[in-house]
């Protein structure tokens, strides 16, 4: 059982799939109460399009993304406050455009050498440890942000109309949430790949909100559950020889199906006790 | 002593077709310690004008003072309470963590709240009577009690004035009955209180003074002189009939030829008639 322990590699994906996991359901918390669930697929894409431009131009990989990622959260972020465009629709004409972006400049330049296999499907086994500092880095960055801003983070994301009328500065709270999101799908993609975000980022929050009616023990849960599926994800894959990436996904989504038949169950328990008459 | 002053406000929208003016001209004074009500068909600009006292929206002329102070130079103490509707009732909070909300600019960057801010919080709900339910999900409440968590958040700032959009929108008549006794009660403790409502007769039941709102302010003063035929048609655009009852002016929608029992010869069946008689 202990075996895959041994290889330093190992050792990099899952310390690196846990961090991830754990950021993706604490960033997912907000991101699925503001109604954005996809916006972890489409800023997955976006960035993709900036990991092109910054090869294109020779800057560095997180620092080009980052900003191409940021840029587009900001985008979909402040359309979505419009409120004549849906965050759906910001989501979908945002980051396609981005992706769009990418795509042009690979078959434009037709010589690269680099291969985006890795951030389109993921590449755990593959984590450096610059890459482990990187995640490290920014799943602290991410957590000390949501605990210090966390009174903020959570008026914001129940009513951000009111929250002003009390004299929250949304614009910077949305402004460092588009931020960290950013740095988070950056992170993210290395792992999990473009296509396999969306999954870690809603899972998690889904199963805890089917259990809590707290936004805390949420924000808790919904961080511990990532970080425990992206952990079992990895450790499972290593036996079963299938990509750790689609392995976390899956295991999430087992969890899913558990914790929707337990609230299911529960509710059913509900309806059938007898009520008591006066 | 005036508590508001709004010196000829006009707010505009930019449309299509030119600016819409939302608010056209608007000079009002309100007291310390008056509860007041806003009426005004829908788009008449009465939320805008809670929203341009609250400083959420751009004045295109005029001002607004609370306490003297321009609200462009400083912001309010006030205290604002949302319509129910457009509260996310399946957001995953707590009635306590909901009024405590009311809390978060103390000090913004602490990520808990202090035993004060929660002793406060709490002697507000064991008045307001929601301390039973503190720990449940804002959406297993009443909607009497679903309104109280709602000012048990803006009380919790102690503000000198609250203002609320709607708080009797979509309840039910015992709720809304509840809901303006509980007002008239904070009212009583100091709290000035101005309001917007489509509740006409519950204005004239339970407030004192009454607003009636058209773009601008087309009369102000006790219900039971406001509420004319003349004032509501300039008012609502509509003629609508007035009834004097025990001192009271109720407005009255205009009766359709059906509702007149022009054709209807059935007969009303009373089935709760034990009850009614044992009462």
């Amino acid at each position: 059982m202990l075996e895959p322990l041994s290889y330093d590699f190992f050792l990099r994906g899952l310390i690196a799939a846990t961090l991830v996991g754990g950021l993706c359901g604490l960033i997912g918390v907000y991101i699925v109460l503001r109604r954005m669930s996809y916006i972890g697929h489409g800023l997955s894409h976006a960035v993709f399009g900036g990991a092109v431009v910054s090869y294109v131009m020779s800057i560095n990989f997180f620092v080009g993304a980052s900003v191409w990622g940021f840029l587009s959260a900001l985008l979909i972020t402040l359309t979505t406050r419009k409120r004549t465009i849906g965050a759906d629709a910001a989501i979908g004409i945002i980051t396609t455009a981005s992706f769009a972006v990418g795509i042009a400049l690979v078959s434009r330049y037709r010589t690269f050498t680099r291969d985006f296999d890795a951030a389109l499907f993921g590449n755990i086994m593959g984590v450096s440890s610059g890459d482990l500092i990187a995640i490290s880095a920014v799943t602290l960055g991410a957590g000390g942000i949501f605990f210090i801003g966390y009174k903020l983070f959570l008026f914001t994301t129940f009513e951000p109309d009111v929250a002003k009328f009390y004299g929250v500065p949304t614009a910077w709270v949305d402004t460092t949430f588009s931020l960290v999101l950013a740095g988070a799908i950056v992170v993210s993609m290395q792992i999990l790949g473009v296509t396999l975000i969306a999954a870690a980022i809603v899972i998690p929050p889904i199963v805890t909100r089917l259990i809590t009616n707290s936004f805390r023990k949420m924000v808790l849960l919904s961080t511990s559950i990532g970080a425990f599926c992206g952990m079992s994800g990895v450790y499972i894959s290593y036996f079963i020889d299938v990509s750790s990436g689609a392995t976390i996904v899956l295991f999430s989504a087992a969890l899913f199906i558990l914790a929707i038949t337990y609230s299911n169950l529960k509710s059913y328990a509900k309806k059938r006790r007898p009520q008591i008459s006066s | 002593m005036a508590l508001f002053e709004i010196e000829n406000l006009h707010v505009r929208f930019d449309a299509k077709d030119g600016p819409i003016y939302a608010v056209n001209g608007v000079d009002l004074s309100i007291e310390e310690n008056t509860i007041i009500a806003m009426v005004g068909e829908s788009g008449s600009g009465k939320t805008t004008l809670l929203r341009a006292i609250l400083g959420a929206v751009d004045l295109y002329n005029g001002g607004v003072f609370v306490d003297g102070v321009s609200i462009s130079d400083r912001r309010a103490n006030v205290g604002y309470v949302p319509q129910l509707e457009a509260i996310d009732w399946n957001f995953p909070v707590t009635v306590e963590e909901a009024v405590l909300m009311g809390s978060t600019m103390d000090r913004p960057l602490f990520p808990w709240f202090r035993r004060a801010d929660r002793e406060l919080a709490h002697e507000i709900m064991d008045r307001l009577g929601i301390i039973s339910v503190s720990k449940r999900h804002i959406r297993e409440l009443s909607g009497g009690q679903q309104q109280r968590v709602f000012l048990a958040r803006a009380l919790v700032g102690s503000p000198k004035v609250l203002l609320l959009d709607e708080p009797t929108a979509g309840v039910d008549i015992k709720t809304r009955d509840d809901v303006m006794h509980l007002l008239h009660d904070l009212n009583h403790q100091g709290v000035t209180i101005l309001m917007t409502t489509h509740e006409i007769n519950a204005v004239a039941a339970h407030l004192p003074s009454v607003i009636c709102i058209n773009g601008k302010v087309v009369a102000e003063g006790p219900p039971s002189e406001v509420f004319t035929t003349e004032t509501l048609a300039v008012t609502y655009g509509a003629e609508m009939p007035v009834i004097h009852y025990q001192g009271l002016s109720l407005v009255a929608e205009s009766p359709h030829l059906y509702g007149r029992n022009g054709s209807d010869t059935r007969t009303a069946h009373v089935h709760a008639s034990d009850g009614l008689n044992n009462a």
